[in-house]
């Protein structure tokens, strides 16, 4: 299933955050999307995911194009993502914010489960995956930075969808994480998925990445593969600007 | 001993109010100023249904708490819209409204004069009277609803509450119709409600709308607060601590007509020192 997006607007009083943007999501590899702070990168997720309402143009999802997209239907689409800005059930168990992932969605029957065997186990999974087993009974918010980008990748594994979007999931990592989380990627990759990869390490998008969308005030600077794009001028003055 | 048990029996009704509203406010993290009004509906309702109709206390019961979910059906559509400082307000407004319904719509309700003569409830030949019989049968109640906010608090739909108090955007996104849930509980926590203004009205045999202001809203919540937020058994303590305090402040060795105005001094001052101190209160695990 492809993504995207067809002169997609979005403007905070007057800021252009993402500005007549299109661009195309390919299935099954890793895009990784780059420009400068303020480029308008989580914007784009957020608006894809139904954060912030859509100001102007489409965003086409398979067959279908959207002028609206509900939060809710989000996981319908195929379509899961982290928080560059960490959101993880702070006050709730490493445990309980995968298994608030894997239930039920209907109100009648959450009422009458508790956790499954099926989803304990698939908890289990996801969290040896991250490398959060030891800390399922702890409260998120007792858990070091990192290890919150961790449970974030543990929530989209959970979700288990088609297309992954990561913003920034490295940032605040210590070189272990970043290596499980990059083999986390690698996997999904072999998995067939396709996966958005927000990130400024230029070193990690060469590494993880077949194509690359750069931005900068919210429009499209440059796209392609990594080596090329990133010995573009204009894309490295962009960086250099900042 | 006929004092304790009426001691008790106040405090094991405000417990399951405590207990309905702690699912709303501490589970689910929505701050309802409107839990009063629920009481007062299931109360009034089926004080009304008894004396007008001659019904039995378990039938005007049910159809008291179904119309408080009815009505918390309606007031939640309306309250979904809003969250945060508004979500309280709104709420606080429509307690107001539903007491200013008690007090002005006279045909039904005798408006300032209140119901008196409330049967009690009878089970079979035999009409629950002593304190002591009320205080068991109250008991039963509370350990019903207790079990039932229990099975509700550990069940998926629970971690769903706890996971809209956290961050009810990113559970969006996660495919979760949070209103659903939202609405869910409330309707829950109202029904709760309306079985101890049921228990109220039948047991003081007198109701008036004063009983059931914003203030006492208010109340309930500095129970859970004190017992703490998103613990059953906590609210349970709240409301015990709340409805005893007074007597405490006599044997303390103030005279009665003082320590009952001291009482809502000492409220107040408790409510301060806990959020200076100890925000998630005495056994929670959640800070408003
Ligand atoms: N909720 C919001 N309200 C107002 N302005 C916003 C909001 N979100 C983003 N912006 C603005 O939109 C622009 C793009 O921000 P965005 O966070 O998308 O950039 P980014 O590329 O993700 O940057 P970074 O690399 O620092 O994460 C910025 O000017 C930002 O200030
Ligand atoms: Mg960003």
């Amino acid at each position: 299933m492809s993504l995207k997006t067809k002169n997609l607007e979005k403007h905070f009083d007057g800021v252009h955050a993402v500005d007549h943007l299109s661009i195309e999501i390919k299935p099954g590899v890793i895009t990784g999307i780059l420009g400068p702070n303020g480029s308008g990168k989580t914007t784009l997720i957020n608006v894809i995911s139904g954060i912030h309402p859509i100001d102007g143009g489409e965003i086409a999802i398979g067959s279908q194009t959207f002028s609206s997209i509900k939060r809710h239907e989000v996981p319908d689409f195929d379509i899961t993502r982290t928080f560059q800005n960490v959101r993880v059930f702070e006050q709730m168990t490493v445990m309980d914010n995968l298994l608030v992932i894997l239930s039920s969605r209907s109100v009648l029957t959450s009422l009458r489960q508790r956790a499954t065997p099926k989803q304990l186990d698939r908890a289990q999974e996801v969290l040896k995956k991250v490398g959060l087993w030891e800390k399922r009974n702890s409260l998120a918010s007792k858990l070091s930075y990192g290890q919150r980008k961790l449970l974030e990748v543990g929530r989209v594994l959970a979700m288990d969808k088609k297309i992954n979007l990561f913003d920034e999931p490295f940032a605040g990592m210590f070189p272990e994480m970043v290596k499980r989380v990059s083999g986390i990627l690698q996997n999904l990759k072999q998995c067939g998925k396709t996966i958005v990869l927000i990130e400024h390490n230029m070193q990690l998008i060469r590494e993880l990445c077949d194509y690359v969308i750069v931005m900068d005030a919210g429009k499209l600077l440059a796209q392609g593969e990594p080596e090329k794009v990133l010995a573009q001028k204009n894309v490295i003055e962009a960086y250099l600007g900042e | 001993m006929d004092y304790i048990f009426h001691l008790t029996t106040l405090s094991s009704i405000f417990a399951i109010l405590a207990i309905g509203l702690n699912l709303v406010m501490g589970y689910t993290g929505l701050l309802s100023v409107a839990h009063a009004a629920f009481y007062g509906i299931g109360a009034y309702a089926s004080a009304i249904l008894m004396r007008s109709q001659g019904m039995n206390f378990f039938v005007a019961m049910g159809l008291g708490v179904l119309l408080s979910m009815g009505v918390a059906l309606l007031i939640g559509l309306v309250l979904s819209r809003f969250d945060g400082d508004y979500y309280a307000l709104a709420s606080l407004g429509f307690n107001v409204i539903v007491f200013g319904i008690m007090l002005n719509w006279e045909e039904l309700t005798r408006g300032p004069l209140g119901i008196p003569g409330i049967g009690k409830p009878k089970l079979g030949d035999h009409t629950i009277f002593s304190n002591m019989e009320y205080f068991f049968f109250t008991l039963f109640f509370l350990i019903i609803i207790y079990l039932l906010a229990r099975l509700i608090t550990r069940s998926s739909f629970g971690r769903t509450l706890k996971g809209i108090r956290e961050d009810e955007t990113a559970l969006q996104v996660f495919g979760y119709k949070t209103v659903y849930f939202k609405l869910a509980v409330f309707v829950i926590a109202a029904g709760m409600a309306a079985v101890a203004g049921s228990l109220y009205g039948s047991y003081i045999t007198y109701i008036d709308p004063k009983t059931f202001i914003v203030m006492e809203s208010i109340m309930i919540i500095s129970m859970i607060i004190l017992g703490g937020l998103a613990n059953n058994r906590g609210a349970v303590i709240g409301a015990t601590f709340f409805v005893l305090l007074p007597e405490l402040l006599r044997f303390a060795g103030f005279p009665p007509d003082i320590a009952a105005h001291m009482r809502q001094i000492v409220y107040g001052v408790l409510l301060i020192l806990l959020m200076m101190y100890r925000p998630q209160g005495l056994f929670g695990e959640y800070k408003l």
